[in-house]
């Protein structure tokens, strides 16, 4: 409450001195859980909040709204910046249109793990530094907080922000010191350990259950294609129905292939899925192969890089080295 | 009344497969999702609800209707519709079991659909009473009673016994195939199970809602709800992704279109989505051109216009998925809160 304070005061006064005309954040939800991503005037500013469920990442919808007129503060969060570097490396949104309010990494909490500890009938999810206590119609119940955060509060990129026009959590020295951040990639093991076979029947079970709502793809900040080609009909590979059994699955690996490079990893498509396909390990699992075969990059982390497969160099990894199922 | 032990629910589904596809909720990763039943499957007859909606059955997310065979300047129509075996859809929800209702409003009256009237009348539901309502059920708001669901058959589950009520001719079908595995029973724990279910049902966080300001269906509440200027607010964080509409029991807006093969034309339906940016895209283009006018149209569509030409039934069954699932968290409680005219209290 008290981080909401500071953020919202901060936003007063930004909006009280013309510096922006609009603050991106979340707005309070019905209960305590369900926070939307809002976009703020002076006359409803006090609606913001941040904590921790203030979960969706807010750089795609700087997409649409860099396009309006004056200048909007974004609530940017560390993982999330990256997203918004990316864009800006795209050339999709208008830097010159957005003041960015870096504002500290929060401990985010997955509904999806909430509703997988078989509590029904929640009324409200009240959460402190170390314990979460959901209370239910079925009684209450407390789990230590680090079993219910989302991935990327487990497995994220660091407390960096790569962009910012001010902080609100921390020094620039602070700032500037970030955690090792590999072990992310220790959640593919278990997949690069499976056989060709099993690892193809693990995906296909995953894949499979998809019921192409386009969530993943939507909610992506790294889709921002004005029309996609699955929703254009003259492209000829529009679908609103699968033709084979095998169609959702392509479309997830198509998707993954389009956005390899891109991807910063920052998990949305994971979080959003309502059929819960663990769909950021296939764009991890990517993420870890560049490295290997091209040297470490990071989608993101510094304003118009070239990421790997759009630049060439004379040490690139010869495409035949890669055989055998990517196991050479 | 009839029942059968619980342990000996796996005999039953065997007897039903023994004549007809069985469908219902088997444990898929963590979730529950309608699948045919074989035997040793992991059936989950207790969760609330399916990620997708027993809907799937009856109007499927896509179907063939007809084809075109071109033979040099021939076109030979050719008929492929699939006749409907008797299935059974087992374990149904009292919402979804409404849904029914809804979508026969819809397919059957009037314009007769007919390849929703062949699965509407191939298919046999059996429905079942839910122990534990989960947090978005708000079915109460509907008039809708989880204690004690519609369908062809009624199921409600003490610890250790199922109970069996057939209320049509179709049920008593059933109930007489399986006969042999039911046994009389009084009413004495079914009644009990109902008011325990309705106790639990007072409890839930929507469970009282009004939809005061969707009640009304003349032009001076149209234009009060369709111009709005909450809209804006309620549909700003919007994807425009089809996971509200794909998980509803209700839904039931369609696409028709065309598929190439090597010979000729498959054309088919499948579900469309209002929130997807094509939605009744037409020769002159689309007539929703942003997200709120999709948006809008979802919950008009549920709250005013289906019930305006329904003698008043909503078009939303309370079954909570879209709530549950929408991934900005935006949905149709906060629409009745923001737009009803007592703020959805009652």
């Amino acid at each position: 409450m008290q981080r909401t304070n500071e953020i919202i005061a901060r936003a007063k006064e930004l909006l009280a001195s013309g510096e922006v005309n609009r603050v991106l954040g979340w707005r309070k939800g019905e209960y305590s859980y369900d926070q939307s991503p809002a976009v703020f005037t002076e006359s409803n500013i006090d609606e913001l909040v941040y904590d921790d469920f203030s979960t969706p990442n807010l750089s795609k919808y700087l997409v649409k709204e860099t396009l309006k007129e004056g200048k909007i503060a974004v609530l940017m969060k560390p993982s999330d910046s990256y997203s918004l570097n990316q864009l800006l490396t795209e050339h999709r949104v208008k830097r010159e249109n957005i003041y960015v309010i870096g504002i500290p990494a929060e401990s985010e909490i997955d509904l999806r793990k909430i509703e997988a500890l078989g509590v029904k009938g929640i009324t409200d999810i009240e959460a402190d530094e170390t314990n979460v206590t959901i209370k239910s119609i079925y009684g209450d119940k407390t789990v230590a907080k680090s079993d219910v955060l989302l991935d990327r509060s487990i497995n994220g990129k660091g407390t960096k922000h790569v962009i910012y026009d001010e902080l609100l959590c921390c020094t620039e020295d602070e700032e500037a010191v970030n955690e090792d951040t590999t072990s992310r990639f220790d959640q593919l093991k278990e997949i690069e350990a499976m056989s060709s076979d099993e690892r193809y029947e693990f995906w296909r079970s995953e894949l499979s259950k998809c019921i192409r709502c386009n969530a993943c793809r939507n909610v992506c900040p790294a889709c921002t294609c004005r029309t996609c080609v699955f929703d254009n009909p003259d492209s000829q590979v529009d679908a609103k129905a699968n033709t084979t059994s095998f169609e959702e699955n392509m479309f997830h690996i198509i998707r993954a292939f389009h956005v390899a490079g891109r991807c910063t990893d920052c998990g949305e498509c994971s979080r959003v899925c309502p059929q819960n396909i663990p769909l950021h390990l296939l764009n991890r699992k990517f993420i870890k192969d560049m490295n290997e075969n091209y040297g470490e990059y990071q989608a993101g982390a510094v304003e118009g890089s070239r990421a790997p497969l759009v630049s060439f160099t004379t040490e690139d990894i010869e495409p035949n080295a890669i055989s055998d199922g990517g196991k050479a | 009344m009839k029942k059968i032990a619980v342990s000996r629910l796996p005999e039953l589904y065997a007897m039903i497969t023994a004549s007809q596809k069985l469908y219902l909720p088997v444990e898929n990763g963590g979730k529950a999702e309608y699948k045919e039943y074989s035997e040793g499957a992991d059936v989950a007859l207790e969760a609330v609800n399916t990620v997708k909606s027993a809907k799937d059955f009856i109007f499927p997310q896509s179907e063939d209707l007809c084809g075109f065979k071109v033979t040099e300047k021939t076109i030979e129509v050719l008929d492929l519709k699939k006749a409907s075996e008797p299935f059974v859809l087992f374990g149904v929800r009292a919402c979804d079991a409404k849904s029914f209702e809804i979508l026969d409003n819809v397919f059957l009256k009037g314009y007769l659909d007919t390849y929703y009237e062949a699965k509407r009348k191939a298919g046999t539901i059996v429905t079942h009473a839910c122990n534990a309502p989960d947090t978005s059920c708000f079915c109460s708001t509907f008039g809708i009673d989880a204690s004690d669901p519609a369908g062809d058959v009624t199921t409600w589950t003490t610890d250790d016994t199922l109970y069996w009520q057939a209320n049509t001719e179709k049920g008593e079908k059933l109930t007489e195939a399986v006969s042999s595995l039911l046994e009389d029973a009084d009413e004495k724990a079914v009644e009990a199970k109902k008011n325990e279910i309705k106790e639990i049902t007072e409890k839930l966080p929507y469970a009282h809602l009004s939809l005061k300001g969707f009640d009304e269906y003349n032009k001076e509440n149209l234009d009060r709800l369709f111009n709005a200027p909450e809209w804006n607010e309620l549909s700003e964080a919007c994807l425009g992704c089809g996971t509200c509409t794909f998980v509803c029991p209700t839904c039931q807006c369609y696409d028709i279109r065309d598929f190439k093969t090597n010979d000729g034309i498959k054309r088919f339906r499948c579900w469309d989505s209002c929130m997807f940016s094509d939605f009744t895209k037409c020769a002159h283009g689309n007539m929703r051109n942003t997200q709120m006018q999709r948006y809008r149209q979802r919950f008009m569509h549920k709250l005013y216009y289906y019930p305006d030409n329904n003698e008043g039934t909503f078009g939303c069954v309370g079954c909570g998925r879209c709530v549950a699932k929408c991934p900005q968290h935006l949905n149709i409680v906060k629409v009745i809160k923001k737009l009803g005219t007592d703020g959805g209290n009652k």
